[in-house]
């Protein structure tokens, strides 16, 4: 990649859809392959958010509670009272699992918020060439996470009701059967009916997050190639015209787009607990 | 955009994240919630009892308060009656030593009417000597003893 301006609006937005990484990928999948700028940002907010919540578990007491505790423990109640609206049985991790989801993709998505061009201009001038700052517009972030959740749907499932049950969840319905010799007949359809909706679960649940802040992402980059041409731009009335339009089309997305950074960290941790749940509960 | 390495370091990181939260995070923070609660509950109810208890002393002090009102009204009736009876008896004793005083004065006027009387009667005696003595030492002339007597009679 060159290293001078981008020239056109179509090399600016894939200069910036471009991942700081080791090296060149080969093909879709390849495990040699690491994506510095996703791991070194989702690691900084982690460390922000685990941070920030040891702090106030550190200082929390049940007197008069500060500002930031206040803030704190209205996020730890948020999300407690989502998890208890549609778990009901006792689970150490569930609850921490949902606040660490919605709080950990919040970050991510918040960093869309940030001018696009903020960071990696910064980073162009310590010599850095590439840099995406949102960890959640990586396929590889979105797809860590609910892969996780994905096996810990298959780990408390199998817990819960046992292999046995796990499987026969899995082969034994829709369509159900007094007959045992229809019942094994039955079981490839009921596993090819299941076993859809059951791997579209992690699938639905990456690629929602991803598409929508991938999408959020294109926009700002969209509407931050409309001045792409320095000083240039303010020598005519339509360059002039695309700063006001960038400037006011901009702050409206971003505006939109402060809904759906929240409404996204919100949908992936109220599917991962109603996933979680499901899998802990007999049908 | 491919699946590489970063997925499996995304895991871990979210794996430590979760682990994190739900061992130093989640219940530091819950706990203190929980107790907080506790203690409004406990705080609400003693502030409940507290009220009635509040109630139950205005009540006691109401009746403590009547009975001291009543005791007050009574001391005052007892004090006025005490007043009145001594009033009273200031009048009778007034009474008695105004009567004491008026007859003690009656005697003494009486004493000093009789001492005038004695007195007079003495004059009268010596008077009568003196003119005795004068009828005496003229003589006996009727017509001038009859005017002397008859200025005798005047004269007493």
């Amino acid at each position: 990649m060159a290293a001078e301006e981008p020239s056109s609006a179509n090399e600016y937005i894939l200069h910036h859809l471009t991942f700081l990484s080791n090296k060149e990928p080969k093909g879709i999948v390849d495990f040699s392959v690491i994506h510095l700028d996703t791991v070194f940002f989702s690691s900084v907010l982690a460390l922000l958010f685990g941070g920030a919540f040891y702090f106030a578990a550190r200082t929390a007491n049940a007197g008069v509670p500060g500002k930031f505790q206040n803030f704190v423990e209205l996020l730890v109640e948020f999300v407690d009272t989502q998890v208890k609206d549609s778990f009901h049985g006792t689970n150490k991790l569930l609850a921490p699992l949902a606040l660490t989801i919605f709080c950990w993709v919040f970050l991510f998505n918040a960093m869309d918020i940030l001018p696009v061009d903020l960071l990696p201009a910064l980073a162009h001038g310590a010599g850095v060439e590439h840099l995406k700052v949102v960890p959640s517009t990586d396929l590889n972030t979105t797809f860590a996470m609910s892969l996780t959740v994905f096996v810990l749907i298959i780990y408390y499932s199998i817990k819960v009701k046992g292999l046995g049950g796990f499987l026969a969840e899995l082969t034994m319905q829709p369509f159900t059967t007094k007959n045992p010799v229809v019942k094994i007949l039955l079981i490839p359809v009921n596993l090819l009916l299941e076993i859809v909706p059951f791997l579209a679960r992690p699938i639905s649940l990456s690629l929602r997050l991803y598409g929508n802040l991938f999408a959020g992402e294109m926009i700002f980059l969209l509407l931050a190639a409309l001045t792409l041409h320095g000083a240039s731009q303010l020598s005519s009335a339509g360059g002039w015209a695309l700063l006001v339009a960038q400037f006011a089309l901009a702050f409206l997305w971003a505006v939109f787009h402060l809904l759906v950074i929240t409404l996204q960290a919100f949908i992936f941790m109220v599917l991962t607990i109603v996933y979680l749940s499901m899998a802990q509960e007999h049908h | 955009m491919n699946i590489n390495l970063t997925l499996i370091v995304q895991m871990l990181v979210f794996i430590v994240l979760i682990w994190f939260t739900m061992k130093f995070v989640w219940p530091m923070i819950l706990g203190p919630m929980e107790e907080r609660s506790r203690k409004i509950a406990a705080g609400l109810e003693a502030a409940e009892k507290g009220k009635q208890e509040l109630a139950q002393a205005n009540e006691r002090a109401e009746v403590v308060l009547r009975e001291a009102r009543e005791r007050a009204a009574h001391i005052i009736d007892q004090a006025q009656h005490r007043a009145n009876d001594m009033v009273e008896e200031a009048k009778g004793a007034a009474t008695a030593e105004g009567a004491r005083l008026l007859a003690s004065a009656k005697e003494q006027i009486g004493l000093e009417a009789a001492h005038a009387r004695d007195s007079l009667r003495r004059d009268v005696a010596q008077i009568a000597v003196s003119a005795a003595s004068k009828i005496l030492q003229r003589e006996i002339d009727p017509r001038t003893h009859s005017d002397l007597i008859d200025q005798l009679a005047a004269q007493i």
